[in-house]
């Protein structure tokens, strides 16, 4: 057991994988030679060849639409779009044929691939590198959306991905990439594509979010004084209700909290489920901290934007309170 | 220092069967077998009456919009004749005649355009993509397939095909970009038909010919008669061989014309010359192929009637399996979305006509339990 940051722990996994099965390549822009910018990559090229991690020209679309036609052939490539906000050039190829490839054809071609995205702000970088566009592909019918908080869930939840028969984006939290360290097992795991883990449990409130965001909740439980449970979703498509559900059934209450903006974000989805499934347990409005429905601030004001600590504190205390 | 030349280019453009019937018979030459140039014959004249059958179908209200192919059915016949089996054939809507020569069965193209994903359900071992809808997204894809074989250290090659249009489209431009510069064996065939529903190739690319965009690229290309099975023929060999021996894609441009409208729901006399359309029914592939095999010998009128026979029972057995498959079950929407069904997706199915979606009948119950 080695203790691993989230970049480390992302690069152990598809070692791991591409060991072990010879139809898994990496592509994309600078994860070759130069190991990604975010050194994710870091060493796969020289240990694998130029053949399995590929510098590709610098094309979104085209780095996906390959990727469809390597997966439709039987392999299993791992594309790498660079940030969040070059997601959109290679929408079309996710949305419209990725994700319909299985259901368009009944079946008979399909599309295993798993697009590896850092997400998120957080890290002074410059505009459309900060972004937060999960809710776009979990209302994407066809594809999974899988975001991970820590470092073992990172590298638990990549290999289910790499392992899926379906087209999945695998969300790596920018701002936690070297945030903290975790031990990781040497060996490998599977963690199901579905299921939420629960951080810590408490009796008072439950607080649900995903990603980096993670990180600032356990932030704001230990400041707070309440019994509060926060529950990881760690994957958006499929997601886990059933813990949502049997948490906020205990506690009466729940704050949702993550990064997209508010309006159309994917706590709307999860608060409208908590809503079917919990009205009479309910003792209380359940409340969204997200980012706002403005476009991302540049870096200066981006701590402005993402919920933290103290929005969530404020959130857990009119909640508690009501 | 003098002005050099950084580069000169040609572009050859490839006629052996022209539509006044002159035959090059030195390029020519031993290029299709005259018992297969009967049957690349027989294979257009089906082709050709199925667009006027699905035609028909469209206007009584038997299946949804189609496209036809009427005119262009040298193009992908051409090249599926030159293509092995395993190579792949990554289309978009208007090469029937090659997708048939592959071994689709026919009536899955008129499944789809009846609104029936089964139309797409095609046996692998045939290496054919469904219908492309989109506009020039499936040239990636053909890279990519072309991208796996060379992965893998086979030969084979992918042949994706694309209009005049979708030569404006951003992912042709990487599709031509990623193959080139990464080595990837894929045939880029556009068939220029001079049309993108009402826009003319004008507006899609003004230089002279489509084919010397290839050159941009680093790409070997050349322009063919798309309406000349031997041109074709011609251009797909020198393509094919440049992928297998050398691992490096080809652009052909077969210069054709839609001689119908772009769809069924098109009307291409609001924007185009009846002169222009007529010139191009001069230029029809079956006609000059029906007029060589005549010169030949090996083709009479009593042939042809015989033929048209057979093509209209054969058109009749497709439009009869087509019109007659089983109902799609009526959650069957559901059940290729994903290997296996979440089980969120599988309440919606169980439940869309007992409980308004979204609702859980589980809920419900506890409520009630609750209420008690």
């Amino acid at each position: 057991m080695a203790s691993l940051t989230l970049v480390q722990a992302i690069n152990l996994a598809l070692v791991q994988e591409m060991e072990k099965d010879d139809r898994v390549l990496l592509l994309g822009e600078d994860v070759g030679l130069n190991g990604g910018v975010f050194r994710v990559t870091e060493g796969l090229q020289k240990r694998f060849g130029d053949h399995r991690v590929v510098d590709t020209p610098l094309a979104e679309s085209g780095i996906i639409g390959t990727s469809i036609g390597l997966a439709m052939a039987g392999l299993r490539p791992v594309p790498e779009i660079q940030f969040d906000g070059f997601l959109g050039p290679a929408y079309d190829q996710i949305c419209s044929h990725a994700a319909r490839m299985r259901t368009r054809t009944r079946g008979g071609l399909t599309v295993p691939l798993t697009i590896r995205v850092p997400v998120g702000g957080g890290i002074h970088a410059p505009e459309l590198h900060s972004d937060s566009p999960e809710n776009i592909y979990i209302h994407q019918p066809g594809l999974k959306v899988v975001m991970p908080s820590s470092p073992y869930d990172a590298k638990g939840l990549l290999i289910a991905c790499l392992r899926d028969p379906d087209p999945c984006i695998f969300f790596e939290p920018k701002r936690i990439y070297r945030a903290f360290r975790e031990e990781v097992p040497e060996d490998e795991y599977v963690l199901p594509i579905g299921k939420a883990r629960t951080v810590c449990e408490g009796e008072d409130l439950t607080i649900v979010s995903w990603g980096a965001s993670v990180v600032q909740c356990m932030q704001a439980i230990e400041k707070s004084e309440r019994s509060i449970e926060l529950i990881d979703l760690r994957t958006l498509y499929p997601f886990d209700m059933e813990a949502v559900e049997a948490s906020v059934r205990k506690t009466g209450r729940c704050v949702i909290v993550h990064e997209a903006p508010k309006t159309g974000g994917f706590g709307a989805e999860i608060a409208t489920r908590i809503m079917e499934r919990c009205f009479l347990h309910l003792e209380a409005p359940v409340q969204r901290v997200a980012g706002f429905d403005t476009i991302m601030p540049y870096y200066k004001l981006e701590l402005e934007y993402l919920p933290d600590t103290e929005r969530i504190g404020l959130a857990i205390d009119e909640i508690s309170a009501y | 220092m003098p002005i050099t030349n950084a580069l000169t280019t040609e572009i050859k453009r490839i006629s052996i069967l022209d539509e006044h019937g002159q035959f090059d018979a030195e390029l020519g030459k031993d290029l299709i077998p005259n018992d297969d140039l009967i049957r690349l014959y027989e294979e257009m004249t089906l082709c050709r009456k199925l667009d006027e059958v699905a035609f028909k179908l469209q206007r009584s209200g038997r299946m949804g919009t189609y496209p036809q192919n009427m005119g262009q059915e040298a193009n992908s016949l051409g090249a599926a004749y030159v293509l092995n089996q395993d190579d792949w054939l990554v289309t978009c809507y208007r090469e029937n005649c090659g997708l048939f020569h592959r071994g689709l069965p026919p009536e899955k193209i008129l499944l789809h355009w009846m609104g029936d994903e089964r139309g797409n359900n095609i046996d692998p071992a045939l290496c054919v993509t469904p219908i492309a809808v989109p506009i020039g997204t499936q040239m990636l894809h053909a890279t990519g397939l072309a991208w796996a074989s060379k992965y893998r250290g086979e030969k084979r090659v992918a042949c994706t095909f694309f209009g005049d249009g979708a030569t404006s489209e951003g992912d042709f431009h990487e599709a031509m970009n990623f193959a080139a510069n990464l080595d990837i064996p894929v045939v880029f065939f556009c068939q220029n038909n001079h049309w993108a529903i009402s826009v003319p190739g004008r507006i899609q690319c003004s230089a002279p010919t489509v084919a010397q965009r290839a050159v941009a690229y680093g790409m070997d290309t050349i322009q063919c008669d798309g309406n000349d099975i031997f041109a074709v023929v011609y251009c797909m060999r020198k393509a094919v061989a440049m992928g297998r021996e050398h691992g490096r894609p080809f652009f052909v441009e077969g210069v054709t014309y839609r001689l119908g409208d772009h769809t069924t729901a098109d009307d291409a006399r609001r924007y185009r010359d009846e002169e222009e359309v007529e010139l191009w029914r001069q230029r029809d592939p079956l006609i000059r192929v029906r007029g060589y095999m005549k010169e030949l010998g090996i083709w009479d009128d009593s042939k042809e009637a015989a033929l048209a026979e057979k093509v209209e029972a054969d058109t009749a057995g497709i439009v009869h399996r087509a019109e007659n498959i089983d109902a799609p079950d009526s959650d069957d929407f559901f059940n290729a979305m994903y290997a296996e069904i979440p089980p969120d997706l599988d309440l919606q199915r169980r439940t869309r006509r007992t409980s308004s979606i979204g609702q859980d009948p589980s809920q419900i119950e506890s409520t009630q339990a609750t209420n008690a």
